[in-house]
């Protein structure tokens, strides 16, 4: 038997969930209505919520400057890079110890997320001196090093919870049936691993995408990604409103529409599969 | 059943290429970890500016008492300690209602849930800007307009509560972490069991208190040690709001530590400082890992 659901209750938890949703949306509501103003009108006191000038010139101006699509393509380059070469070495060790597991799966798959516990700014000064005596300050290349070895942990933790959950019995069967190691990774297992594999790379994607401190710490220019180059209005203070909230919705909108696809393989990432 | 000789020949195949599948990921993890550790050692043990190149010599344990005695540590530890406590507070008391809010039929749901779940995806630098000036700016943003439609006085946040304001921000950012998770775990509570309790003339709070908060005791614990991980190293909200100020009021640990190293230049005692970091984060660690480690059994 369901449950009886009164219909008020349904209109009082609809108008409360939507209240609350709402108040927590608004800071990005108001960020994305202040980049279609004038950089007067984003000042206005009352401030104007839907009725005032709509323009689209900060889009223009911010796009304009060369320099915004340089950082976002480092952001590509960065978040992208990173990701696949962390895929690329995660994705044997998860096959291995989902696989194959030896008597020590469990202590290595431990180990490896406690590094990921680690303070990154505990390694802050070796990891700058290292990149500044060996030239990799603000590259791309440093980058994507540095964030790929952050997020290695949970790569390869989120896919060995997805390879987990294949059922060996038909691998035995592929076995059986004369396949070599090669047929099976590329003829059973990859068809089977790819909804896992996606939301692995999304889900770390966005990781790279928004991290802010080793982009902060360690690029400044040239390999500065859209974290740093929005970090940079910070300085002369509110000048530039609809500017920086153009450049801000255009930095996070591919991101929360990435992201809302991949909630539910937010949460096994994020918490190591504690949480079902 | 009998296993044919190219089943178990494929079997040993497969044992003996996990092994060699596995040694790149452990080898490069490995190094990760000990590498910079092993050399934030080293240098804590150290006199060494990199203002004052060349003159580095061995002092044993003065960076940590330096670091440990210097005012500024016990400032920035307990702005570390009020910060993760503050932020963990809110995101469990309003993500636990929250969740169950939107466990309950709501018309819409996944629009709202889209919502709610936004935040998380921002940059910590754009949400820390947009806070800062288009909310908070104490002339010309919102919460300034709306503190005087209600005929208060604006308040300037960043002067007059700097931490509160970080931790406003900060919170902003977990919430959306701390709903997501408690939502997935009411998700998959046993509806029988409630419907059995109401059936028996269980009121709504003792469903609650006896089936339901039970039942999320372990998703908030996972939540809040994650959270602590992740909090302890706050560092890109303050970087671009405060620069840890007024004075030392919103500098944590990991902020003190990178003007130590990246704007004093002081290596070994920001060295010092990261260890202090490290050891208070494992212990954090250590309960999660325990946590995890018994959910991998079970």
């Amino acid at each position: 038997m369901a449950r009886r659901v009164t219909s008020r209750r349904v209109w009082v938890s609809t108008g409360a969930a939507w209240f609350f949703g709402f108040v927590i949306f608004l800071p990005i509501l108001w960020m994305v209505l202040t980049s279609f103003k004038t950089e007067l009108e984003a000042f206005a006191m009352p401030p104007t919520f839907l009725f005032f000038h709509w323009t689209t010139e900060n889009y223009a101006t911010v796009q304009g400057r060369s320099d915004y699509v340089h950082h976002a393509l480092n952001s590509i380059i960065v978040a992208g890079g990173s990701t696949l070469l962390a895929l690329l070495i995660a994705i044997p060790a998860a096959w291995s110890m989902a696989f194959a597991p030896s008597k020590r799966t469990k202590d290595i798959l431990l180990w490896m997320l406690s590094t990921k516990m680690m303070p990154s700014v505990g390694v802050l000064v070796p990891i700058y001196l290292i990149y500044r005596d060996f030239g990799l300050l603000d590259t791309r290349g440093g980058l994507v090093a540095i964030l790929c070895l952050g997020n290695l942990p949970i790569v390869i933790w989120m896919l060995f919870t997805y390879f987990k959950e294949i059922p060996k019995d038909i691998l035995e069967a592929a076995r059986m049936d004369g396949a070599t190691i090669g047929r099976e990774l590329i003829y059973v297992l990859t068809p089977m691993a790819i909804p896992g594999l996606a939301s692995t790379l999304l889900l770390n994607f966005i990781l790279a995408w928004n991290e802010a401190f080793w982009t902060l710490n360690l690029s400044t220019l040239d390999a500065a990604p859209l974290t740093v180059f929005i970090a940079s209005y910070s300085s002369p203070e509110g000048l530039f409103w609809a500017k920086l909230s153009a450049a801000s919705t255009l930095a996070i909108a591919p991101i929360i529409i990435l992201g809302w696809f991949t909630q539910r393989q937010l949460v096994r990432g994020l918490t190591f599969g504690a949480v079902k | 059943m009998m296993k044919s000789k190219e089943v178990v020949l494929a079997t040993q195949q497969t044992q003996v290429l996990g092994r060699a599948l596995l040694i790149p990921a452990v080898a490069l993890l490995f190094i990760w970890m000990i590498v910079p550790l092993a050399m934030t050692i080293y240098f804590s043990t150290l006199h060494y500016s990199l203002l004052d190149p060349g003159t580095e010599s061995f002092v044993g344990l003065e960076n940590f008492r330096y670091f440990l005695t210097d005012p500024a540590f016990l400032t920035s530890l307990q702005n570390t300690l009020v910060l993760v406590g503050s932020v963990l507070a809110i995101t469990v008391l309003l993500g636990t209602p929250l969740a169950l809010l939107l466990d309950q039929p709501v018309i819409g749901r996944s629009v709202v849930r889209l919502m709610v779940i936004a935040p998380f995806f921002v940059m910590p630098t754009v949400s820390a800007l947009v806070w800062k000036n288009l909310l908070m700016h104490p002339v010309s943003g919102l919460f300034a307009w709306g503190a005087t439609l209600l005929g208060l006085t604006p308040i300037d946040w960043f002067t007059d509560a700097p931490l509160f304001a970080v931790i406003l921000i900060v919170a902003w950012e977990w919430l959306p972490f701390a709903t997501l998770i408690l939502l997935t775990a009411l998700q998959s509570q046993d509806e029988e069991q409630k419907e059995a309790a109401e059936m028996d003339g269980a009121s709504a709070l003792s469903t609650f208190i006896y089936l339901t908060l039970p039942h999320l005791a372990r998703p908030i614990t996972v939540v809040i040690l994650i959270e602590t991980i992740f909090l302890l190293t706050v560092f890109a909200e303050i970087f671009v709001t405060t620069g840890g100020g007024p004075g030392l009021q919103t500098t944590n640990i990991a902020f003190l530590i990178y003007s130590q190293a990246l704007i004093q230049f002081d290596v070994g005692n920001a060295s010092a400082g990261g260890l202090v970091a490290v050891v208070i984060a494992n212990i954090v660690a250590f309960f999660l890992v325990r946590i995890i480690g018994r959910n991998l059994e079970a």
